[in-house]
């Protein structure tokens, strides 16, 4: 055995499980794309062509044309950008605010604990839809206040794991041994402690991710998440909405491109749920 | 002993110029059926350089006793209820928390009982040992991951190169044991304090690890506090040997002269329950009776209930051998150290009467 060892067998097992490698595959699949969307397509996704309007998929246009003739391929592929770097993005302002405070709340307990698990229940109790919708509709719509509402209104599952994790952790020798070495508290919780919640984190991390590109989807479907005409895979089906009857593959790719990106994620975060699992080891 | 009224700084039984000296500690627990006392009172010191031994059965304090040392009690649900813990001259209980984590690992360090679950598993054994040098801001991170490897190369980890490399979980106990020794010694401090170093390793690595202790406390000159409920390796390897019951030092004594004339019952049945020193008899005498719930402590002496001398007593004057209960006392009150050599302090009512000796 060597250095990363553990990394390395739950890579190992990870591999084994032909539903975890599916999910990662479509997930690098379209990372790649968003990343470089002129491998597949030279079309300006802004450029509008009156003259090729709601045109079906063919050989110049191989998802077709929305109603303003732009190029639904290009708009796909720079919408998977908006649509992932969204996720990511408000996926990790969650896990930085639930981190926080899950390690403070497992670790100081007592009154520090009572208190934040109380505000967890309290931002839990807003339908998080609605509140967005609120919150968005004060401080106006951009991708940037897209980010950071749905990183904000989606910590709590990160804290209270975070949470639960630091309680056992913190009774556990090796940081009794640290605390008798000197380390202060800061150390203890960001160098001994966080480093063993992360297996737990990444599971929850890439569950999240899912769950923040099914929200902005939803929320630039409404009009009120990415502005047209920035692409994203929400506003493409808004303009497929109003089409449906004549322009079916407005609807179906960007439709495709939100389920296959999420139950990707939702596939790889459960493999790698079971891969980290210590009761599955040896398999 | 000479004391001077008015200097703190030194204690009576435990000799000037003592590196820690601990004094008449008291701590309590907050449990769920209410307050128990955990130390009632325990005072002994270790001088610089010098090996000490606290023996006792599981539950009878020792550890509370080391972790009050270093202030690792968690507080709540532990109290410390009085008593001092002087080290070089400085009272370690009023001190802020900031001052505390510069005298752990530093000046004060721990090895623990238990190497298999001392180590982060997510962290390798380099990078940990490592950690003493930057959290003291001993040196920057990469001089600190050569001096890991050094102590590593010191406490004679084979490969340690190779081995600071790697994850806890790749090693075996006695490599494990090695790692916290060399983070425990890392700094130099001048006291360690040893918590069963050897109970979760094999007989074999037992010795080896001792060994290793014994040489680097010759080579770093620290003075170790070994915690165990082995009497063998404290016979071996302590200068100094206290006897732990029921969160009290019960004797005390340079380590020969409690192997040769131990005073109380209790220390006195510890040894004779050590295999060898019966030779041709077929059973190893045992100490009747257990210890008793720390919840429910006997008012009186707390070894009355198990000790061969007060049940005599009962047993005499039950049977009218004895006009009256001579050691009724043992019930009443909880004997306090006297006197029996130098340096040889023991608490027993019985013995006190008994020997004359030291009854001041």
């Amino acid at each position: 055995m060597n250095g990363h060892s553990m990394l390395r067998e739950t890579l190992r097992r990870l591999s084994r499980n032909p539903l975890a490698v599916a999910g990662a595959a479509v997930v690098l699949f379209f990372c790649v794309l968003a990343l470089f969307p002129w491998l597949v397509s030279s079309h300006d996704p802004n450029r509008i062509d009156i003259l090729k309007i709601l045109e079906p998929p063919s050989g110049a246009h191989p998802l077709g044309t929305d109603d303003l003739g732009r190029d639904v391929l290009a708009r796909m592929l720079h919408g998977a950008r908006i649509s992932l770097s969204v996720g990511f993005v408000a996926e990790s302002i969650a896990i930085g605010i639930g981190l926080v405070i899950g390690l403070l709340a497992g670790y100081y307990g007592g009154k520090v604990d009572s208190l934040l698990m109380r505000f967890v229940d309290i931002m839990l109790c807003f339908p998080t839809f609605f509140l967005i919708l609120a919150v968005i509709a004060f401080i106006g719509p951009s991708i940037w206040n897209i980010m950071f509402i749905i990183g904000v209104t989606g910590w709590m599952g990160v804290a209270r794991l975070v949470r639960a994790e630091t309680l056992s952790l913190k009774e556990r020798d090796f940081v009794a041994a640290a605390r008798a070495q000197g380390a202060g508290t800061a150390r203890i919780l960001f160098r001994h402690i966080l480093p063993n919640t992360l297996a737990p984190i990444l599971v929850a991390a890439t569950l999240g991710v899912a769950g923040a590109i099914l929200v902005e989807s939803g929320l630039s479907f409404l009009g009120i998440g990415v502005q047209p005409p920035t692409p994203s895979w929400g506003n493409i089906l808004t303009a497929g909405k109003d089409n449906i009857e004549f322009a079916w593959w407005l609807s179906l790719f960007p439709g495709l491109a939100i389920f296959l990106t999420v139950l990707g994620y939702n596939l790889l975060g459960e493999g790698i749920r079971d891969a980290v699992d210590p009761r599955l080891k040896g398999r | 002993m000479p004391e001077t009224p008015g200097t703190p700084k030194t204690s009576g039984a435990e000799g000037p110029g003592a590196l820690l000296s601990v004094r008449s500690l008291k701590v309590g627990f907050d449990t769920e059926k209410g307050p128990v006392r955990a130390l009632f009172g325990v005072s002994f010191s270790v001088a610089p350089g010098e090996t000490v031994g606290l023996v006792g059965e599981s539950g009878c304090g020792k550890t509370v006793t080391a972790l009050a040392v270093l202030r690792l009690l968690q507080t709540p649900p532990a109290r410390i209820e009085g008593g001092e813990i002087f080290f070089r001259g400085e009272d370690l209980l009023p001190l802020p928390e900031k001052r505390m984590c510069d005298v752990r690992g530093k000046e004060i360090s721990m090895i623990f009982q238990e190497p298999m679950t001392s180590l982060n598993p997510v962290l390798t054994v380099g990078e940990q040992v490592a950690e003493v040098f930057t959290a003291h801001g001993a040196c920057g991170k990469r001089e600190a991951a050569d001096r890991a490897v050094e102590w590593l190369r010191k406490v004679r980890m084979p490969d340690p190169e190779r081995r600071a490399r790697e994850y806890p979980h790749q090693m075996s106990g006695g490599m494990r044991q090695r790692a916290m020794i060399a983070t425990a010694l890392a700094l130099s401090p001048s006291l360690v304090i040893a918590d069963e170093p050897t109970t979760a390793l094999d007989v074999t690595i037992q010795a080896q690890i001792m060994e290793l202790l014994q040489e680097m406390r010759e080579q770093e000159k620290m003075a170790v506090l070994l915690i165990t409920h082995d009497l063998g390796v404290v016979h071996d390897f302590a200068d100094r040997t206290a006897i732990m019951y029921l969160g009290r030092i019960v004797e005390i004594a340079p380590t020969r002269k409690l192997f040769a004339d131990p005073v109380h019952p209790y220390t006195q049945g510890l040894l004779a329950s050590l295999p060898g020193r019966n030779r041709g008899e077929k059973r190893l005498p045992s100490i009747p009776g257990t210890v008793p719930d720390l919840s429910a402590v006997p008012p009186g002496c707390p070894f009355a209930p198990r000790c061969p001398f007060r049940q005599g007593a009962i047993r005499r004057y039950q049977s009218g051998t004895s006009a009256q209960d001579d050691l009724a006392i043992c019930d009443r009150t909880d004997p306090s150290p006297s006197e029996y050599g130098p340096g040889h302090l023991a608490a027993c009512h019985h013995q006190r009467s008994a020997r004359g000796e030291g009854a001041r």
